[in-house]
C-alpha cells in the first residue's frame, strides 16, 4: 500500500516592535537579566496589560498578506496555567475570536501551484525563561534551582496555524522558507530560527493514498532549523507507515526534541487534554480594527515572494527561482543585466558567499562584473565581489583591462614555452628562480602582451614546481 | 486646641488648610491621634503613615490599593510583606492633589466578604456598636470615616463593597459607573466589576473626591473620559425627578422592617421634595443577579489570584519537593477560607465542559440584567432601595454560613451586574444602627445621583457621628 502524509504547521513568530505586547518595556533579548522588566510583565498585583497598537497592525498586516480574513471584532482571551514562566498565572492570547483566520498560501512548485490554507493567525503574549542552575548547562534534570529572567516575557507573538494540507517534508520545507520571507519582506519580524524569533510545531499523520481519513497524529516539538524540521518529518511519516504496516496503531503523542543535540532521540510524551479555562481577559476590550487602517495597510503590502516566484520561474527553471526569492536576492537578480541563468548562478553561489547586502549593490557595475567573470581570475572575482556593495564600487578596476585570464587559454601557450626552452627550465628547478621572469616575457611576447601576468605567474610556478 | 477630627468634612477641613487655621501636618496629626485613641477597638486600619507627604488634607486608601513604599496587603497572609514598587493610578491621583495619606484600611481578605470578618489581620468592628460588623469587604475605610479616623476614604466595589459598609456605617459611599475610575494598581478580584469608589461623611465630600480620581487612564484599557465634569451638589429640591422603586428590590425576602420603614419614608421624602415617585420592576435582576455575580467573580478571581504563586513576591512555603509543591504549599497557606472557596467555585466555573452553562450563561445574564435596567432608566431617573436587607449585624453571626453572608449583598448586586453607579446615603436609624438608601442610576449618571442623594441630606438631617462617640 502506499501512503500519504498529512502536515500541518504551527508557526510562532517574534514580532519586532520595540516593546512589549502589553507593557511599554522595550524588548531584548540579550540584555542582563530581568533588566527590562515592569509592574505589568512581572505580574504585580494591580497592574493591567495595554495592547501595542503597532503589534495589532503588523497582525493584521500578516494576516493580510496570507489572505486571511480580518476580524471585524477580535477578543483577548486568558489561557490559565500554572508555570514560573507565566508570571500572571495565564497567558493572554486569543482563542475562539483572533485577528486572522480563514487565510491560504498559495505555493508555487515544481508541479504547479499548491494551495495550503491557515486556519488562524493570532497575537499573543510570549513567556518569560527559565534558567535551571546547578546540574547539567541549562537542563532542568539534575538542577538545584530555576531563575527566571522576564526580559522576553510579555514580548508579542503572533502564532499562525496551517490546514493539514502539505503532503511532504520537503514541501513543508519549501512552505517555511516561502513564509519566512513573506514574513521577513512586511518588516514584522526577523524570523530567524536561530535567534529564536521564529520556532515551528509540526503535526504528522499518515493515511493510505486516495484516503480522505484523518488519522492519529503526532506532534513535533523544537525543530531547531527547516531543514532539520524536514528530517523529523521524513522520519516520523516512515515510522508511522512501518507502524501501520506491523499493523500497530500510531499513539498520539509529543515529541520533544532536544534542540542543543539535533541527534538526540526525541523525548515522548502522551498528550494531557489540559484544561486552559480559556475566558475572555476582562482587563481588555474587544480589538475593533478600523476599515481605514486595515485598508491603508493592504495597500502598503508589494508583491509577494510566491508571486515573484512565479514570474522568475518563467525564465529560470522553478528551484533556481524559489532560490533566488526565498534567499531576498531575486530583486537584486531583476535589475542585473546580462545571460539570466548566469546573473541567477552567480548571486546564489559566489555572490551568497561574500555575504553582501543585495540592497547596497549597483546592479550594472555588478552586471559587468559577472559578464567578464570568464577572464577574471577567481581570487580577483571573489574580491570584486566582496566589493560590489561597497560604496561607489566599480567593475573597471576588476575586469582585467582585456587581458587574458582564462587559464584554459593560457595554459597550452606556458606549455609550448616551457618545453621550447628546456635549459631554462632546468636551470629554474635547479634553484635559479630569477627565471621565472624570463619565463613570463616569452608568454607575453607570446600573446603580445595580452595575458594576464598575475594569472602567467600561477600557471607557470604550478608547472615548474 | 485639640481639633476634634469626629465631625469634621473633607471640605471643611480644606476649608481650615485654606484659612490658615490649621497645618496639613497639624491636621494629619489630629487623625492619627484620634487614630491611636479609637483604633485600638475599632482596628479599622492595617497601618498608618506618620508623616503629611502633601500639602492637602489627609485620606485612607482601602489596603488593596497599590502605595510605592507602603506595604499593600490586600488583607491577605499571601501579600504580607509586600511593599509596591509603583502607585495605583487613584493613588498618583490623590497625591497630585495633594492629599496626604493617612493609612491603609483593614478589608476582607481579597475584597471577599461583607463584613470585613474574613481579613487576615481580625476584624473591624462598627463604631456605632463594637459588637457589630462594619459591612464590607472596604469595612476599615467605612468604620474609619464613620469614627473620624479620617475625613474621607477609598474603598472598592465588586458586588457592594463600598455601598453596604457605607450603609452600615451610616456614611456616604459611591460605587462609581464601571469604567469610570482607573483600576491600575488596585489589587484584583474581579476585573469586569471593581470599581473604587469614595467614601465620606457627606454627599459634597463624596463628589469632591469622585471629581479627584474619576476619568480616563492610559494604564487601564476599560476606562473612558467622562461625558460630562464632575459637579458639585447644590440644590436642595428634587423637582422634575423621575424616582422609580423597583418592587423586588424592596420586597425581598430577608428585608428587616426597620430599614424598611426608614427606606419608606425616604421615599415619602423625595416626594415632598417634588420628585414623582412611580413603582417599576426588575424581576430577572433581582432573582438572577446575585447567582449570575456568583459565577463571574469567583471565575475572575480564580484567574486574578493565579499569581499568588509564591515566585516573585509576597509569601513563599518552600521546600526540597519542586515547584508543583511550593504553589501548593504557599497557596495553602497564604489564602484563607473565602478565596479559597471562591478559587474553587470559579475555577470550576471555567472549566471545559462546564464554561457555557456556568461562565458563558452567566454572562448572557447580564446582558439581561443590563437590558432591564436601561428599560426602568426610559422612565426613571434613578432607582431606589435600601442598600442593605438589614442594618449592622453581629461579629460572627454569619461567619458559619457563607450563603446568607452572600445575601447581604443582594440589593447591590444587580446594578454593579450592569455596570451602573449607586450611591448609598444614611436615612435614618433602626434601633440605634444606620441604615442605608441605595440610589441607582443610569451609566455616567453620577451628577445625579449627587444631587438626589445632596437634597435627600439636607432633608434627612442624618448625625453621621455615632451616638456612643459624640
Amino acid at each position: 500500500m502506499s501512503w500519504e502524509p498529512i502536515i500541518g504547521l504551527e508557526i510562532h513568530i517574534h514580532l519586532k516592535t520595540r516593546t512589549k505586547m502589553f507593557c511599554r518595556c522595550e524588548v531584548a533579548y540579550f540584555e542582563p537579566e530581568n533588566s527590562r522588566t515592569c509592574p505589568v510583565c512581572l505580574a504585580h498585583p494591580g497592574s493591567l496589560p495595554v495592547p501595542n497598537a503597532k503589534a495589532i497592525e503588523w497582525t493584521i498586516k500578516l494576516g493580510l498578506a496570507l489572505d486571511c480574513e480580518i476580524a471585524e471584532r477580535a477578543i483577548f482571551h486568558r489561557k490559565n496555567y500554572f508555570y514560573p514562566d507565566n508570571p500572571k498565572g495565564y497567558q493572554i492570547s486569543q482563542y475562539d475570536e483572533p485577528l486572522c483566520r480563514g487565510g491560504r498560501l498559495v505555493m508555487p512548485g515544481p508541479e504547479g501551484d499548491a494551495e495550503i490554507g491557515i486556519v488562524r493567525a493570532h497575537l499573543e503574549e510570549d513567556a518569560a525563561k527559565n534558567v535551571h542552575v546547578g546540574g547539567a548547562e541549562g537542563r532542568i534534570g539534575g538542577a538545584t534551582a530555576t531563575l527566571v529572567d522576564f526580559n522576553r516575557a510579555g514580548a508579542p507573538l503572533v502564532e499562525i496555524v496551517t490546514q493539514p494540507d502539505l503532503r511532504s517534508a520537503d514541501q513543508a520545507r519549501r512552505f517555511l522558507q516561502l513564509l519566512r520571507q513573506t514574513i521577513v519582506e512586511l518588516g514584522i519580524s526577523d524570523a530567524e530560527m536561530e535567534k529564536g524569533s521564529l520556532r515551528v510545531d509540526v503535526n504528522v499523520s499518515v493515511r493510505p493514498e486516495g484516503s480522505d481519513e484523518l488519522r492519529t497524529r503526532t506532534e513535533m516539538k523544537n525543530l531547531n532549523s527547516f531543514a532539520f524540521a524536514a528530517r523529523a518529518i521524513a522520519r516520523e511519516v516512515e515510522r508511522q507507515i512501518a507502524v501501520y504496516e506491523a499493523g500497530g496503531e500510531v499513539e498520539q503523542e509529543t515529541l520533544h526534541f532536544d534542540p542543543g543535540a539535533e541527534s538526540a532521540p526525541p523525548l515522548r510524551s502522551k498528550e494531557e487534554a489540559q484544561d486552559y479555562r480559556y475566558f475572555p481577559e476582562p482587563d481588555l476590550v474587544p480589538v475593533e480594527p478600523p476599515r481605514e487602517l486595515v485598508e491603508r495597510v493592504r495597500a502598503e503590502l508589494r508583491e509577494s515572494p510566491a508571486t515573484r516566484i512565479r514570474r522568475i520561474a518563467a525564465e529560470l527553471d522553478y528551484d533556481l527561482s524559489e532560490e533566488l526569492v526565498t534567499s531576498g536576492r531575486d530583486r537584486l537578480y531583476e535589475r542585473v543585466p546580462g545571460d539570466r541563468r548566469g546573473v541567477a548562478n552567480v548571486l546564489m553561489n559566489q555572490f551568497a558567499a561574500a555575504g553582501v547586502d543585495p540592497e547596497a549593490v549597483d546592479p550594472e557595475e555588478l552586471g559587468k562584473l559577472i559578464e567578464a567573470r570568464s577572464r577574471i581570475p577567481r581570487d580577483k572575482f571573489t574580491e570584486a565581489l566582496a566589493a560590489s556593495g561597497d560604496s561607489g564600487f566599480a567593475a573597471e578596476p576588476y575586469l582585467g583591462d582585456g587581458l587574458v585570464a582564462d587559464t584554459g587559454e593560457l595554459e597550452p601557450i606556458v606549455e609550448k614555452i616551457l618545453d621550447a626552452n628546456p635549459g631554462q627550465v632546468e636551470a629554474y628547478r635547479g634553484g635559479k628562480e630569477g627565471l621565472l621572469g624570463f619565463f613570463v616575457g616569452q608568454v607575453m611576447k607570446e600573446t603580445q602582451g595580452k595575458a594576464d601576468p598575475q594569472v602567467v605567474n600561477e600557471l607557470l610556478r604550478q608547472k615548474l614546481s | 486646641m485639640k481639633l476634634e477630627t469626629l465631625r469634621l468634612t473633607a471640605e471643611e477641613g480644606m476649608g481650615l488648610l485654606e484659612r490658615g487655621e490649621v497645618s496639613a501636618a497639624e491636621l494629619h496629626g489630629a487623625y492619627l491621634e484620634a487614630i491611636s485613641e479609637r483604633d485600638d477597638e475599632l482596628h479599622a486600619y492595617l497601618r498608618t503613615v506618620d508623616e503629611a507627604d502633601g500639602p492637602s488634607i489627609p485620606i485612607a486608601f482601602k489596603d488593596l490599593i497599590s502605595t510605592r513604599g507602603v506595604e499593600t496587603t490586600a488583607g491577605s497572609k499571601i501579600l504580607a510583606g509586600y511593599v509596591p514598587v509603583y502607585d495605583a493610578t487613584v493613588a498618583t491621583r490623590c497625591r497630585e492633589t495633594g492629599l496626604t495619606l493617612l493609612g491603609k484600611t483593614n478589608m476582607d481578605e481579597f475584597a471577599m466578604g461583607s463584613s470585613t470578618e474574613n481579613s487576615a489581620y481580625g476584624p473591624t468592628r462598627n463604631p456605632w456598636d463594637p459588637d457589630r460588623v462594619p459591612g464590607g469587604s472596604s469595612g476599615g475605610s467605612a468604620a474609619a470615616v464613620a469614627a473620624g479616623l479620617a475625613p474621607w476614604a477609598l474603598g472598592s466595589d465588586t458586588g457592594g463593597s463600598v455601598k453596604q459598609p457605607a450603609s452600615l456605617c451610616g456614611i456616604v459611599g459611591l460605587r462609581p459607573t464601571y469604567g469610570s475610575v482607573s483600576r491600575y494598581g488596585i489589587v484584583a478580584f474581579a476585573s469586569s466589576l471593581d470599581q473604587i469608589g469614595p467614601m465620606a461623611k457627606t454627599v459634597r465630600d463624596c463628589a469632591l473626591l469622585y471629581r479627584i480620581v474619576a476619568g480616563r487612564d492610559p494604564c487601564d484599557s476599560t476606562t473612558v473620559e467622562l461625558p460630562q465634569p464632575v459637579e458639585i451638589p447644590e440644590r436642595e429640591d428634587l423637582k422634575g425627578l423621575r424616582v422609580g422603586v423597583p418592587r423586588e428590590l424592596n420586597d425581598v425576602e430577608g428585608i428587616e422592617p426597620g430599614v424598611k420603614e426608614q427606606v419608606d419614608r425616604t421615599i415619602e421624602r423625595c416626594r415632598e421634595l417634588g420628585a414623582e415617585v412611580g413603582e417599576t420592576s426588575l424581576p430577572r435582576s433581582v432573582d438572577y443577579g446575585l447567582a449570575c455575580y456568583y459565577l463571574i467573580a469567583p471565575s475572575e478571581a480564580s484567574s486574578n489570584l493565579a499569581r499568588y504563586d509564591g515566585v516573585r513576591y509576597g509569601l513563599r512555603v518552600t521546600g526540597d519537593d519542586g515547584v508543583r509543591a511550593m504553589y501548593d504549599r504557599t497557596r495553602d497557606a497564604g489564602f484563607g477560607d473565602e478565596p479559597k472557596r471562591r478559587i474553587m467555585l470559579g475555577t470550576y466555573a471555567l472549566s471545559a465542559g462546564y464554561y457555557e452553562a456556568y461562565y458563558g450563561q452567566a454572562q448572557k445574564v447580564r446582558t439581561v440584567i443590563a437590558q432591564e435596567h436601561a428599560a426602568a432608566f426610559e422612565s426613571f431617573d434613578v432607582l431606589v432601595s435600601p442598600t442593605s436587607p438589614t442594618v449592622a449585624f453581629g461579629l460572627g453571626e454569619k461567619t458559619a454560613s457563607p450563603l446568607a453572608m452572600y445575601l447581604s449583598d443582594v440589593l447591590t448586586i444587580p446594578s454593579n451586574m450592569a455596570g451602573l453607579p449607586g450611591l448609598s446615603i444614611p436615612c435614618g436609624l433602626s434601633d440605634g444602627l444606620p441604615v442605608g438608601f441605595q440610589l441607582i442610576g443610569p451609566q455616567f449618571s453620577e451628577n445625579t445621583l449627587f444631587q438626589v442623594g445632596h437634597a435627600l441630606e439636607h432633608a434627612i438631617e442624618f448625625d453621621f457621628v455615632p451616638g456612643r462617640l459624640a
